[in-house]
């Protein structure tokens, strides 16, 4: 059986890239004795799948694994023993069992949301209130992407969904589907760079808040989050 | 819209941290590192592994060392690590002290700065850390601001090149003197002595503690040494190493830390033994951790559970010097067998004698069809493997890779050493000669129908490095042209063989060796140029891309230090050595007579066939004390 673990990330753990927080998990797993399913073979590893990798330096309160276990004493304890062996940082904040045919956290990624908040000293995008529909307003927003094979210029426009201010932060919904994903970083610096604003790098925060799935028509879409699907048991 | 914490509390910026490779390796808070409130201990230990974190984080000594103090109520024990280049260039810039990774304090706030030495490239990386620390380089320049930087493994058994440095060092295994040494720190800080008062205490008083500021080394013409005396009433003349004769009962880490990032020794480390009872003639290692002492198969089964439930490792290894000679290996082999099929934990094996029990063990741990054998013969002739006195004959050489290649495997690795004692052209040539009888073997015996596609032959060959307490340390070392040389007479030899093409010829760069030879052997003259070719830029001499062979050779110039007189220069019978005043247990007459047999071709016994008289017993355990065929010589 299959389930689906939701978890935070801050702190200093942001500094931890997306490979060592599966390893991370792959050992948190083992010490806190869950009933983990494993491959065969003569290296077997644990059958486990992440929603979507998060970039180096980013905080986040919407991280998904789904993870194959052969027995369980429930939900709660589940999400018990799990908790007891993560250092401050890594917080486990929900488990749910998916059902038998449910599609792996992977595939089903159509979009995440993003806060971007002013740190040191606390600032506030404010001021900015009045830019954010004419951004949205562009008929195309164009970043160069370096790839392999050199640099191409993308449109992000059509995977910007949403945007708007929440407490100060600047935040926004976007593709990040394998094929259309947009970095969050490449919509705050052209945001930035239209509104004029003069925010160094390191003065902001970027959050990840939540991911979400695609369970409506590409017409009328319906964002659910990654959690929405399975129980708790 | 309630945002999780992304304060930052570290020693290093965002900024900083994102502009560097690998950021976790400076951010400290791994699963079972240790948090303890400064104001609450009376002690602060920095310990140090003098190069990039995930090679200082595969160390077991350190993990047994900060598992230890850190059972010390009193104690607060941390880690730093050197930073990688990026961060070193930045941290220089921008005028930033170096800090331990739990508090990300600054270094220089601590008592003790332990330094663990154990390889002698690391040490421009010892003056990087001291440097970035803001202690100042030289220990005579240091105040009552600065911690007792203390240096203890396997290269402290020659710390002259390095004693300017060093406060201290510690002779020996860690696990015996640190509370009392720590005890004393703490009387004389709470008397309000000063560091001078502390070092002249802890000399007395506490044995396997040397100061060199307490010593003076006086020289003959021929720059040999004269004398070496204490300057200090009630200083030991000779030092004697510190020894755990129980392992057993000595403290071992259960819960060691598990990094965030892949680090090289990425597992869990079981530590079966200490000593060796084989005597390999090149080998310093076999010598300075004598007496054999085993660890009992209770205390490592249930060692190996615990870790394993405390840490999630996914591997477990073995660690210790010749492991096919733990006497319960069977048994331990079989017991990892079965917890780690259960638990789904791969089983990483050290190189064991390649015999039936092992090729039956590596089949059921491993791909035999991706996985090598290795035979370490060090020398192609039986002559030299004479003169080395390694154990291992072509019979079973060979017998094992039948073995072996009838299980199933085609792939060999083999080891040896260029410019070892007596070599001669006939030595090197055997080398692939041997090769190719083993390339010749698989072809032999098994039909085509049976063979896993063309055997593959890795040849490795080291350069020889004569270190001090082994019977080699009189030996003359090989200069950097003899080196190549005979690299290239060895890759000529195996082009010449029948089953060249299935035969693979690595050799090791000769500069890096030749200076490893001067810093193992050297005395107090070459902290002058180990402190020279740092100031130049001379850093991570151990990574060959860094390793900067011409500014080394203006240092020596510089310093008007020859280096040839530590390499090159046959050593005379009575010479009085830079390391002479350390007592390791064996005795110098031992290690005179093994150097006469070398010479003469003559094989020794191991400790278990018969007693050498090495001088080990009298730490009272051991080996030195089981039954044996051939009693005392």
């Amino acid at each position: 059986m299959k389930i689906r673990i939701k978890f935070a990330k801050y702190g200093a753990l942001r500094f931890i890239g997306h490979l060592d927080v599966m390893r991370f998990f792959q050992k948190a797993i083992r010490r806190a004795g869950i009933d983990v399913a494993y491959s065969t073979g003569f290296s077997p590893h644990q059958i486990m799948s992440f929603a979507a990798p998060l970039g180096v330096g980013i905080c986040s309160l919407g991280e998904y694994m789904d993870v194959e276990i052969c027995s369980h004493q429930g939900g709660e304890d589940l999400q018990k023993r799990l908790s007891g062996v993560c250092p401050y940082g890594i917080e486990i904040l929900d488990v749910k069992l998916l059902p038998e045919k449910a599609p792996n956290a992977m595939a089903s990624v159509a979009a995440a949301t993003y806060a971007v908040a002013v740190k040191n000293p606390a600032g506030s995008f404010d001021g900015y209130a009045g830019v954010l529909e004419p951004f949205m307003a562009q008929e195309q927003i164009l970043v160069t992407k370096e790839t392999k094979r050199g640099s191409v210029e993308v449109d992000i426009r059509p995977g910007i969904y949403r945007l708007w201010l929440e407490d100060g932060a600047l935040c926004f919904m976007v593709d990040a589907s394998s094929s259309g994903n947009v970095r969050p970083d490449f919509v705050t610096r052209q945001f930035l760079h239209f509104a004029g604003a003069n925010l160094p790098n390191n003065r902001l925060q970027t959050i990840r808040l939540e991911i979400w799935m695609q369970e409506g028509t590409p017409q009328q879409p319906n964002f659910q989050p990654l959690d929405a699907i399975g129980e708790r048991f | 819209m309630q945002l999780p914490d992304f304060e930052n509390r570290l020693a290093l910026s965002d900024e900083i941290l994102m502009s560097v490779e690998k950021p976790a390796r400076y951010i400290g808070g791994e699963v079972n590192a240790v948090q303890k409130d400064k104001s609450k201990v009376d002690v602060r230990f920095c310990m140090c592994f003098p190069d990039v974190y995930e090679i200082g984080m595969s160390h077991l000594g350190i993990q047994v060392l900060y598992d230890m103090f850190n059972r010390y109520e009193d104690v607060w024990c941390e880690r730093v690590y050197s930073p990688w280049v990026d961060l070193d260039k930045i941290m220089r810039e921008q005028n930033i002290p170096l800090f331990a990774l739990e508090s990300q304090d600054p270094v220089r706030a601590f008592d003790f700065l332990g330094i663990t030495l154990q390889y002698e490239m690391c040490y421009t990386n010892v003056l990087q850390v001291l440097d970035l620390s803001g202690i100042p380089l030289l220990a005579k320049d240091r105040t009552t601001m600065d911690p007792i930087v203390i240096g203890g493994g396997p290269c402290t058994y020659n710390p002259e090149p390095i004693a300017p440095f060093f406060d201290m060092f510690y002779i020996g295994e860690g696990e015996t003197v640190y509370r009392q040494l720590l005890d004393i720190y703490k009387e004389e800080k709470a008397a309000g002595k000063n560091r001078e008062d502390f070092l002249l205490r802890a000399a007395r008083e506490v044995t396997g503690i040397y100061v060199p500021s307490l010593y003076e080394t006086t020289y003959k013409q021929d720059k040999t040494i004269a004398s070496f005396t204490p300057t200090a009433e009630g200083v030991p003349a000779r030092i004697r190493k510190e020894i755990v004769m129980d392992l057993d009962k000595a403290p071992y880490p259960t819960n060691p830390i598990v990094p965030y990032i892949k680090v090289t020794q990425d597992r869990v480390v079981l530590e079966i033994q200490r000593g060796c009872i084989r005597g390999c003639r090149f080998c310093q290692a076999g010598q300075i951790y004598r007496p054999v002492r085993e660890k009992s198969l209770d205390v490592l089964k249930q060692y190996a559970l615990e870790m394993l439930a405390g840490t999630g490792q996914e591997e477990i290894s073995l660690n210790s010097l010749s492991s096919s000679d733990y006497s319960h290996l069977e048994e331990l082999v079989d017991f990892l067998m079965e917890t780690c099929r259960e638990k789904k934990v791969n089983i990483s094996l050290p190189s064991l004698r390649i015999d039936a029990f092992s090729l039956d063990v590596m089949s059921k741990v491993q791909d035999v069809k991706k996985s090598s054998l290795t035979f370490a013969p060090e020398a192609g002739s039986q002559r030299l493997r004479n003169v080395i006195n390694k154990g291992l004959t072509e019979e079973v050489i060979l017998n094992g890779a039948a073995l072996a290649f009838t299980g199933g495997w085609s792939r060999v690795k083999l080891y040896f050493m260029l410019g070892l004692p007596t070599e001669t052209e006939e030595d090197i040539r055997q080398i692939a000669e041997l090769s190719n009888k083993i390339a010749a073997l698989y072809y032999e015996l098994l039909p085509k129908e049976k063979r896993s596609g063309p055997v593959q032959i890795v040849v490795s060959t080291s350069f020889f490095v004569p270190k001090p307490f082994t019977p080699f340390q009189w030996a003359k070392m090989c200069t950097k042209e003899e080196f190549l040389q005979k690299a290239s007479q060895t890759k000529q030899a195996i082009c010449g063989q029948l089953n060249q093409k299935r035969i693979k010829y690595n050799w090791h760069e000769a500069d890096v060796s030749v200076m490893e030879g001067i810093f193992a052997r050297g005395d107090q003259k070459v902290a002058d140029v180990i402190l020279r070719a740092y100031q130049k830029g001379c850093i991570y001499d151990a990574w060959g891309e860094y390793f900067n062979n011409a500014l080394w050779m203006d240092a020596f110039a510089e310093c008007g230090v020859d280096p040839d007189f530590y390499t090159v220069r046959e050593r005379y019978a009575k010479e009085i050595f830079p390391w002479d005043f350390l007592d390791c247990g064996v005795r110098k007459d031992f290690l005179a007579r093994e150097w006469e047999c070398a010479q003469k071709e003559e094989v020794t016994p191991n400790c278990r066939v018969q007693c050498q008289g090495c001088g080990a017993l009298q730490f009272g355990g051991g080996v030195c004390f089981e039954k044996r065929e051939g009693g005392c010589v």
